[in-house]
């Protein structure tokens, strides 16, 4: 069954929208990349999934497109802050064997993890 | 007619405060009845994850003894908090409700949770929320979804439901959100109750588990404005465990400084008045207007065209940021780590790792984030929406330059049910009226403006007040205002 609140949502967004939204699909090669540069590991099933909402939600972002942005500086943060540097003094840090009791896996002092040379860089 | 969806705005955290301080009620015996009250509803309303009763009995009972000698003098002494569980706490579990985290305690607390310890509150436990609070419902949870107190069947709104649940259902007296595009203010709204986001840098997120950098804020939910302003007034301020927070002075506000309805300039964006709402919203939010007029208010309308802009640019700017706060999650030093298999290398356990532990919509957020900010989209859709972002920003200062606040509707429907059939965007849409305070940094408030019918039960309808960047005491002060012409 279809949320028909759900629904009135969608339809405020919908009634000014004077241009259909550009076409944004990802091709199945786009979805692959994606998620590899995402280090996720998908089955076909969920790639495809995951295409279908991409390029849906893609979709929609791409009003953004329909904004005079000429001139305009971004703004990548909220607000015009200054960034504050803290004064270079040793403080008080975690006792090494908290931190390492977080760890899934260690040996030792030192945290376990697979084999990383000869691996041809990936 | 009582409105059904009332929550007793009277006895809130302020009021009980002073009960403790006269000798009319303990803290423990406060704490021992929300425990109680935890045990009979959370089975039903999944709110809580876990409650911290050890430590809270040994804080209540040292409450009371410091009350009966006389040297209580803390703002928030035996105040009953609930706290979102993507905020750090060294008791209990972190979890963000997120299998990521399963297992994961923290092994320090968050500024808020220091500050709010200092001043005397008892952190009576963690509550559900969406995971890596990444949804407008409380449905994406690890350990399932959170129930509207009010009507069971339906969401209270995310991704901080399970703190609005808590205290709609009285089981807390006031809870800790964090609000990234309207995570405190959307399940305040749709669970009759008070959330507050306040400006961007006005309160430390040291201890937040990040989200989007540039949008996150943690803020209190609560039963009344004056409540909102008490939790804020002790976690407001610099902190030097977070640069983004602001080097100004917290302004201190009381209700003697609430301002009369005609001393009010309220501006009405044009696009949220004449939007297609649900009609229980559309009513409610006119109601609003009208009794703010009559009360002698100047009512000011205005144009606010980027409102439509505000999702889309939303959904480039926060997934960016979530990706690369997310990337750490690599089951290495701490989390989930997937099972090793014979011959993998590092890059393959990441992978694996990643899949185990994050849900469906934080992998669509971390794809999503990725995709925006790879090489050959960067300009077009990243760059973009930072451009729109400062449009959205001048925008409002165009708007105050005409009325003092903005109000709006706090959501465009009231609480949808539970596992109804949504595609992400329409899911993404109940936040419409939100995400530009997130965008543009400035502070906003949610009140509790009556109630609409739907299948024949109430569902809580919220007012969204927004003010000027670290305006929160204007915030305050009208809020509280419109808040009693409301409840009326």
């Amino acid at each position: 069954m279809r949320d028909p609140i759900a629904t009135a949502t969608l339809r405020i967004m919908d009634q000014n929208d004077s241009t259909e939204s550009a076409g944004t699909t990802l091709s199945h090669e786009d979805i692959v990349k994606v998620a590899r540069l995402s280090r996720l590991k998908l089955d076909e099933e969920a790639l495809e999934a995951a295409r279908t909402d991409l390029s849906a939600i893609l979709g929609h972002v791409a009003r953004i497109r329909e904004v005079d942005v000429e001139d305009v500086a971004p703004m990548p943060r909220p607000l015009d802050t200054v960034n504050r540097l803290a004064e270079d003094e040793p403080g008080p840090t975690l006792d090494r064997s908290v931190v390492l009791d977080l760890a899934p896996v260690t040996e030792g002092d030192f945290i376990a993890v697979p084999k990383v040379l000869g691996e041809g860089g990936a | 007619m009582t409105d059904p969806c009332n929550i007793d705005r009277r006895d809130d955290l302020t009021h009980r405060i002073d009960a403790m301080r006269r000798g009319e009620t303990t803290a423990t015996d406060r704490l021992e009845a929300s425990l109680t009250a935890i045990d009979r509803r959370n089975d039903e309303l999944n709110a809580y994850h876990e409650t911290l009763e050890d430590t809270a009995r040994a804080v209540a009972s040292e409450i009371d003894g410091r009350i009966a000698r006389g040297e209580e003098a803390r703002p928030l002494a035996g105040a009953i908090l609930a706290v979102k569980d993507n905020i750090c706490t060294t008791e209990g579990r972190t979890t963000c409700s997120s299998r990521m985290l399963e297992n994961y305690r923290s092994p320090f607390d968050a500024t808020v949770i220091r500050r709010l310890r200092d001043a005397g509150a008892i952190l009576v436990g963690k509550t559900n929320l969406d995971e890596f609070a990444m949804g407008s419902g409380s449905e994406h949870c690890a350990w399932g979804p959170v129930r509207n107190p009010w009507a069971t069947d339906r969401v209270p709104g995310g991704s901080s439901g399970g703190s609005a649940a808590a205290v709609a259902a009285d089981l807390c007296d006031a809870a800790l959100g964090s609000d990234t595009g309207g995570s405190i203010r959307q399940p305040a709204a749709l669970c009759g109750v008070v959330g507050l986001k306040p400006t961007y840098g006005r309160i430390s997120r040291y201890g937040l588990v990040a989200f989007g950098s540039s949008l996150d804020q943690i803020g209190p939910i609560c039963r009344s404005v004056r409540d909102a302003s008490l939790l804020y007034s002790v976690m407001a301020g610099v902190d030097p465990h977070d640069a983004t927070t602001a080097e100004l002075e917290v302004e201190s506000w009381n209700e003697s400084m609430r301002p009369a309805p005609d001393q009010l300039r309220i501006g009405i964006p044009r696009e949220q008045r004449n939007a297609e709402h649900h009609p229980g919203v559309s009513e409610m939010f006119e109601r609003a207007i009208d009794r703010l007029e009559a009360a002698g208010t100047s009512i000011v309308e205005l144009d606010l065209p980027l409102t439509d802009q505000g999702i889309s640019t939303y959904y480039v700017i926060a997934p960016a940021e979530a990706s690369s706060n997310l990337g750490r999650y690599d089951g290495i030093r701490y989390g989930h780590r997937a099972k090793p298999m014979p011959g993998e290398g590092l890059e393959e356990l990441y992978a694996r790792t990643r899949t185990e532990g994050f849900g469906p919509e934080v992998r669509r957020r971390i794809m999503l984030g990725t995709y925006v900010l790879s090489a050959g989209y960067y300009d077009a859709y990243y760059k973009r929406a930072l451009q729109v972002r400062r449009l959205i920003r001048e925008e409002y200062d165009r708007a105050f330059e005409q009325c003092d606040l903005l109000l709006g509707p706090t959501t465009p429907g009231p609480a949808f049910r539970i596992g109804a059939e949504r595609d992400p965007v329409s899911e993404y849409l109940n936040d419409v009226y939100t995400v530009n305070a997130n965008i543009a940094g400035i502070p906003a408030l949610s009140i509790p403006a009556g109630s609409t019918e739907v299948d024949g039960v109430g569902l809580p309808i919220g007012v969204h007040l927004q003010a000027p960047p670290f305006a929160e005491s204007r915030l305050f002060g009208a809020g509280s205002t419109i808040e009693s012409i409301l409840a009326d």
